[in-house]
């Protein structure tokens, strides 16, 4: 048989398998997943909270073999968790039972708990450090004695503290409204696809699950000028949280009940956004909302830009594309987004075929039906 | 921490879920269902939706032909195929007329199919009116409404700009007289081969998480005005330069060398089946 346009296509995807695998190995050296876990956390933190699934192996794996590309190692690990059966719901988790690391408040120089700086790139300067390129193992082994020797100094005797929340102190003071716990169970969007109007567990869990650089360049939209959103930082926090399981057949109010199955780490920010309100005599009164952020590990810029984003959606009546529900979310997934754009590498001959047809019709003055 | 996939690769949890959401999409013809849709192996918009259809209604007894745009033989579709085979282990084909099951990109096969037989198209927008409007919230709304003015204005629109209707593929249909649907971006060409199927149709779109049906024997009409009738694809005077049909969906080929323009058919197992079977009967006729 003569010309068919892509045939071949067992042998072809063969050899391409073959030539990927090629390009992995041709350098002579394997990383071990072990060292992806123990100096890439950034990198482990991110897969994870893009495909929204909590597992630090399973993520540096997945990092191994998408050779470093953030978009095919979140979706690995996103088609691996379609394979995993849900089988239970955590409780309600309670960040002020975080066991803190990081914590800063950009609203308030002394906030109840103080300022807690931990570990941030913030104030490094951005300066390539050439002694990394020979790095010797006895020094960093050494390094590390001396500083475990200092924090057990600092640490002895000390209880781990557990810090209440910024806003809680504010609330106290009536500048934010005390609303009633909402228990309902949330939408699980893994589960149901999503329907406009979304309720606010849709939002934040297709928010936290978003690709890092659109969330973020999203939430700079707004905050820059295509959204209504100015806030500050009420509370950046990181560090780990514990979660339960309730029992499946005893009373799961009772938290004896309940079972312990590990904990993980989160940032999670609250955003204090002025919002003008009418009071009781309907004059206009500025109270503040919140605006909330929180996922998967440490990455504090997708916190933030999250609750810029939860805020902006919390008032859909603003014309910028930042406010409007279906705009955010559906835009914002790296399996979607990078799985569309690729598909325009496919072949689209018929496609294109049949509108070339309409276009000659046009110009051969198909209008004589 | 090796693991093994389990058949069909979905747990049995969410294949049940995608199966109440097709019978949904039966009992609703041309209805767009939500259903949560899996991430897949393969990529979204790489014609997950479809895949996610085959592997929840594939069984052991199965056979299973998977086509892109017209062939078997294109990498999509052998990724695709790997795909189902390695984890069901179920027979394949090209065949169309062996097939149980045919999962497809952007066609529908020559070969009429019948009612033992399930067409599968992979849909990248399922919503017809979706240039119309962009928000999801308010399509919905429009179909429940059956409020299809912009539909037919597009239509219009393109009358009164060029003098025909200037749709590629994709063209959409009415389904059984209430939902305006899109049929996949298949030709024109394909769409007359859906109303009165035999052979019951699945539409699946992963990325934007909707199935829909157009069951066996059901009515679809392509969108179209008294005074200017649906039109497909005009192949007149050109016939595949293989097998010599001329009523089928034509490739155009561009002789890379001479420039020279010529056809052959988009369907390569109808074409490779005709060729064999004039092989076969022009050996018959020498042994005679």
């Amino acid at each position: 048989m003569g010309y068919v346009a892509v045939k071949g296509g067992t042998e072809a995807i063969e050899a391409s398998i073959n030539r990927l695998q090629y390009e992995r190995l041709q350098g002579g050296k394997i990383i071990e997943v072990e060292n992806i876990l123990a100096t890439m956390k950034a990198l482990v933190d991110q897969v994870m909270s893009e495909s929204s699934l909590y597992a630090p192996y399973l993520a540096a794996l997945a990092i191994k073999q998408a050779g470093g590309s953030m978009e095919e190692a979140v979706f690995l690990m996103r088609a691996h968790r379609s394979t995993l059966p849900r089988l239970y719901y955590s409780e309600t988790v309670e960040t002020e039972a975080m066991f803190t690391k990081r914590r800063i408040s950009a609203s308030f120089k002394d906030i109840p708990g103080g300022q807690l700086l931990g570990a941030t790139t913030d104030y490094t300067h951005r300066l390539l450090d050439f002694n990394l390129l020979d790095e010797d193992s006895d020094e960093n082994e050494k390094w590390l004695l001396d500083y475990k020797d200092q924090l057990s100094k600092i640490e002895q005797g000390r209880q781990p503290e557990f810090f209440p929340k910024v806003v809680d102190y504010l609330r106290e003071e009536g500048l934010f409204k005390t609303y009633e716990k909402d228990e309902k169970v949330p939408f699980d969007i893994t589960k149901q696809s999503i329907q406009f109007p979304a309720p606010r567990s849709a939002k934040l869990q297709t928010l936290t699950r978003g690709q890092t650089g659109a969330v973020t360049a999203l939430g700079y939209a707004s905050l820059r000028g295509y959204g209504q959103v100015h806030p500050t930082v009420g509370e950046v926090r990181v560090g780990n949280v514990p979660i339960y399981v309730g029992h499946p057949y005893e009373d799961m109010d009772i938290e004896e009940n309940h079972y312990y199955i590990g904990e993980m780490e989160v940032t999670e920010v609250e955003s204090f956004v002025p919002v003008k309100v009418k009071n009781e005599e309907n004059e206009d009164e500025m109270e503040f909302e919140i605006g909330y952020g929180v996922c998967y590990g440490q990455n504090e810029t997708k916190a933030i830009a999250m609750s810029i984003l939860d805020q902006c959606l919390e008032h859909p009546g603003s014309p910028f594309p930042t406010h409007d529900e279906e705009f955010v979310l559906l835009h914002i997934d790296s399996v979607e987004a990078t799985g569309f754009i690729s598909h325009l590498k496919l072949p689209h001959y018929v496609t294109f075929q049949s509108k070339l047809d309409s276009v000659r019709q046009v110009r051969n003055g198909g209008a004589s039906q | 921490m090796k693991t093994n996939h389990h058949f069909a690769f979905f747990d049995e949890g969410s294949k049940k879920e995608i199966r109440r959401a097709i019978l949904k999409a039966v009992a609703i013809p041309g209805y767009q269902v939500p259903f949560s849709s899996r991430e897949m192996p393969i990529a979204r918009g790489w014609g997950t939706g479809g895949l996610q259809i085959t592997l929840s209604i594939i069984g052991c007894e199965d056979v299973l032909k998977v086509i892109d745009q017209g062939s078997d033989e294109s990498v999509n579709a052998v990724s695709i195929k790997k795909l189902v085979q390695t984890t069901t282990g179920v027979e394949v084909t090209d065949l169309t007329q062996e097939a149980t099951i045919i999962q497809s990109r952007h066609r529908i096969p020559e070969v009429p199919l019948d009612s033992n037989q399930i067409l599968v198209l992979q849909v990248p927008a399922p919503e017809p009116l979706r240039d119309v409007e962009a928000r999801e919230y308010m399509t919905k709304i429009l179909h429940s409404e059956e409020e299809y003015s912009g539909a037919w204005l597009q239509l219009f629109e393109q009358i009164m700009k060029f003098g025909r209707t200037t749709t590629g593929a994709d063209h959409p249909v009415y389904v059984n007289h209430r939902y305006v649907m899109a049929p996949s971006p298949i030709p024109r060409f394909d769409n007359p081969k859906m109303h009165q199927s035999e052979a019951l149709i699945l539409l699946g779109a992963g990325r934007e998480k909707k199935i829909y049906a157009v069951p066996p024997f059901t009515d679809v009409r392509s969108l179209a005005f008294d005074d200017y009738p649906f039109k497909v694809e005009s192949f007149s005077g050109k016939q595949c330069r293989l097998c010599g049909t001329s009523d089928v969906f034509l490739d155009e080929v561009l002789a890379a060398d001479t420039g020279e323009v010529s056809y052959q058919c988009n369907d390569t197992s109808y074409c490779m089946e005709r060729l064999n079977q004039a092989e076969k009967a022009e050996v018959e006729n020498n042994y005679a």
